[in-house]
């Protein structure tokens, strides 16, 4: 896995999602689904384009299952976009990389205006 | 070299078995070959579990480990793999052009094996719900139902092993199908009759999703037979009518037939284009196998190099 994605769990999700002084991608994942695979490679590259400004957690459900329940994840992949420690977006799905990027550049669009 | 110097001998459009076996057999006739492969690499058989029908595999190996090695085998060969989606295409005139997130490529021939998905009723409750109770995939989502109930829309193989599938997490399952006898095949339909955990409902339509904030609570059912509705608590409801081909993205440059899937000439995958060549689901909607795939794979990247002798 890239080293630019961080690996998000049960335990440190508050501090690295919702503390985060950048928006956040939280990719929820696991090792059985395949269209997770899909997923995966896009948001590396979605994490080395946004490095500094953004950044990709990825999280297993079925290692951290409180968080995902806390959170009413119920399909995977799903990727949800933090800002601010709040939940701002939720992508269900396998997705095109484009869709991720616009959720992002919007976002940051919102904190950084020209 | 040609004006067409800079195009590729063929680009296969989809990896799954179609795409993946027509780039093996177009590489091994000395052709340049491409495969993009959209937006979930390995297709449909990746989220499936077991399968013990493809031949060759005596002790059943899992949908994506099948397709795995079918693209290191694809790959070993000697395909060029873009991990992309295609947008658009312009088949007017030849090389036709293939538009895709990263630019514009070129090709002599086409094949198109963009495979089918699932397909939603259409209910506007279904669409809100979606990713919060509403899905099209057991494998996928069923983790999430420990001890819960669980409602399947639809009566063919595909429901019944989503079913079937959905016993291992669940605490009860209901099938709902609008005749009172599955299209599922003998096996199934027997597999689904003698599940402790899977109850029939018979002669129902899903009329709506209800839930509320957190998510689905229930799916409200009718009999189309008396309009008669009955509500069912559940926690998830999974969508399995059935597929629709991929072909969006053709903009109609395709012949299709009434359900949308790609017109091709008898025992051929010729396209309505010359040059363009359809294998696999997205022509194919009475077998729709991994191996009935494959094998129209192959017959694309034979007529599509064949093509390409003919033409010089």
């Amino acid at each position: 896995m890239s080293e630019l994605i961080e690996t998000g769990t049960d335990a440190n999700f508050d501090e690295i999602v919702r503390g985060s002084d950048v928006p956040v991608l939280v990719d929820f994942w696991a090792p059985w689904c395949g269209p997770c695979r899909m997923v995966g490679p896009v948001l590396e590259e979605v994490a080395a384009e946004y490095a500094g400004k953004a950044k990709v957690v990825k999280v297993n459900v079925d290692e951290n299952t409180v968080v995902a329940g806390s959170m009413g994840i119920r399909s995977i992949p799903t990727v949800a976009l933090f800002h601010n420690g709040k939940l701002t977006d939720t992508l269900v799905g396998a997705r095109p990389k484009q869709d991720f990027t616009a959720a992002l550049d919007e976002t940051l669009a919102g904190i950084l205006p020209n | 070299m040609s004006d067409s110097g800079y195009a590729k001998d063929v680009i296969v459009i989809g990896g799954g078995p179609a795409g993946y076996a027509a780039a093996i057999y177009a590489v091994r006739a000395g052709r340049s070959t491409l495969l993009i492969e959209g937006l979930q690499p390995g297709g449909q058989l990746t989220t499936t579990t077991e399968v013990e029908n493809y031949p060759g595999f005596a002790n059943p190996i899992t949908g994506p480990e099948l397709m795995t090695a079918m693209k290191e085998q694809a790959l070993r060969v000697g395909t060029e793999f873009v991990n992309d989606v295609v947008e658009s295409v312009d088949l007017s005139k030849r090389p036709f052009k293939v538009r895709v997130g990263k630019g514009e490529i070129e090709a002599k021939t086409l094949i198109i094996a963009t495979g089918a998905e699932a397909k939603y009723l259409g209910l506007e409750s279904e669409q809100t719900f979606r990713g919060r109770g509403v899905s099209a995939c057991a494998t996928c989502d069923g983790f999430f139902y420990r001890d819960l109930k669980v409602a399947v829309i639809g009566g063919g193989d595909t429901a019944a092993e989503e079913a079937i599938y959905l016993t291992n997490h669940a605490s009860e399952v209901f099938l709902v199908h609008r005749r009172d006898e599955l299209r599922a095949s003998k096996i199934m339909s027997r597999r689904v009759a003698d599940h402790p955990k899977i109850t029939m409902k018979w002669n129902r339509v899903l009329d709506e999703v209800v839930g509320n904030d957190s998510g689905v609570t229930g799916v409200r059912l009718k009999d189309p037979r008396t309009d008669e509705i009955e509500e069912l608590a559940t926690d998830g409801v999974f969508i399995a009518i059935g597929h629709q081909p991929n072909t969006n993205f053709l903009d109609g440059q395709l012949k299709t037939d009434d359900a949308g899937y790609l017109i091709t000439a008898p025992d051929s995958t010729q396209t309505s284009v010359e040059g363009v060549f359809a294998s696999g689901d997205v022509q194919d909607s009475v077998y729709r196998q991994a191996v009935t795939a494959a094998g129209t794979g192959a017959m694309a990247g034979i007529e599509a190099s064949r093509f390409l002798e003919e033409q010089g």
